[in-house]
C-alpha cells in the first residue's frame, strides 16, 4: 500500500535503567471492510493487523490490532533501556506488506 | 486389538470431540468469544486495571484510551458496543518498562470500554470506562 508513513517519537537520550516513553503512529486508513463506496460495493478490509516493537533484540510489546483501532494507528508505551541499542518497529498490513523502522537511542 | 466395540467407542469419542467446540463457538457472541479466547474461561477480578478515556467523545472515529495494568503480562481492549468488539490484544515483552498502552479507538456508539489483563500469576483482572459518543465511528 502506498502513502504509508511510520512516525516514531523517542527521547533524544536516556540514562541506563530509565523507563522511556515511546510514541508511534503510522498513516494508514484502517479500512474496516464494513463500508461501501458510492456504487454500493463493499470496500474490502485492509488494516494493520499487528504491531511489534523490539529493543536490543528483546520484545517490548506485540499487539494484534482489530478493525476498531482508529485510522492512523497510534501506540504509546514504555520501554526500560539499559544501553545504546536499536529499536525495531514493525507494522504488518493485511496485504502482506511489513513496514519496518529502526532507530537508535543513545543511553549513557 | 481393535474389537467392534472399541472401534465404535473410538468413533463416538472423535465425534464428541469435534462437536463440542463447534457448539461452543456457535453459541457465543463475538464479545463472549473474545473474552473466552483471552481468559480461557477463568474468573476475572474487577480491579487493578485502569482505563482512562474521555467521558464524552464528540467523534467516535478517534477516541484516545490508555490502559494501565500493573503486574500484567498481556492486555486486551474491548469495545463491546462495536460490531467487532476486540480492538487490541497486546503482550508485554521482557524489555517493556510498564504494562501500559495508550491508543485510539473507533467507537460506534455510547459504550463501556473494557480492558482485561492477564497477570504474571495467571489470574485475570478487568477495568472499565464509560464513553458517551456523540457521533459514532463505524458509519459507512
Amino acid at each position: 500500500m502506498s502513502n504509508v508513513r511510520p512516525r516514531i517519537r523517542l527521547p533524544r537520550s536516556a540514562r541506563p535503567g530509565e523507563v522511556v516513553m515511546v510514541r508511534t503512529l503510522i498513516s494508514h486508513p484502517m479500512e474496516t471492510g464494513n463500508r461501501r463506496d458510492a456504487d454500493g460495493a463493499v470496500i474490502p478490509r485492509q488494516i494493520i493487523n499487528r504491531f511489534t516493537c523490539e529493543y536490543d533484540g528483546k520484545m517490548v510489546i506485540d499487539c494484534d490490532l482489530g478493525i476498531s483501532v482508529a485510522a492512523n494507528p497510534f501506540m504509546e508505551f514504555d520501554v526500560k533501556v539499559e544501553h545504546t541499542a536499536d529499536f525495531v518497529f514493525s507494522w504488518h498490513d493485511d496485504d502482506g506488506s511489513v513496514y519496518t523502522e529502526t532507530q537508535t537511542l543513545e543511553v549513557g | 486389538m481393535l474389537t467392534r466395540r472399541s472401534t465404535l467407542s473410538l468413533g463416538l469419542g472423535a465425534a464428541a470431540v469435534t462437536l463440542v467446540p463447534l457448539k461452543a463457538s456457535a453459541s457465543l457472541s463475538p464479545l463472549d468469544q473474545a473474552i473466552a479466547d483471552f481468559t480461557g474461561g477463568a474468573s476475572v477480578k474487577d480491579d487493578g486495571v485502569t482505563v482512562i478515556a474521555p467521558e464524552i467523545a464528540e467523534n467516535g472515529e478517534n477516541v484516545p484510551v490508555e490502559i494501565m495494568a500493573p503486574g500484567a503480562v498481556a492486555i486486551m481492549i474491548l469495545a463491546p458496543g462495536n460490531p467487532t468488539p476486540q480492538v487490541v490484544r497486546a503482550r508485554f515483552g521482557e524489555a517493556s518498562g510498564a504494562p501500559r498502552l495508550a491508543t485510539r479507538l473507533r467507537l460506534g456508539e455510547t459504550q463501556t470500554v473494557t480492558a482485561f489483563a492477564e497477570m504474571a500469576d495467571g489470574s485475570f483482572k478487568r477495568g472499565i470506562a464509560e464513553v458517551r459518543v456523540t457521533i459514532g465511528g463505524c458509519g459507512g
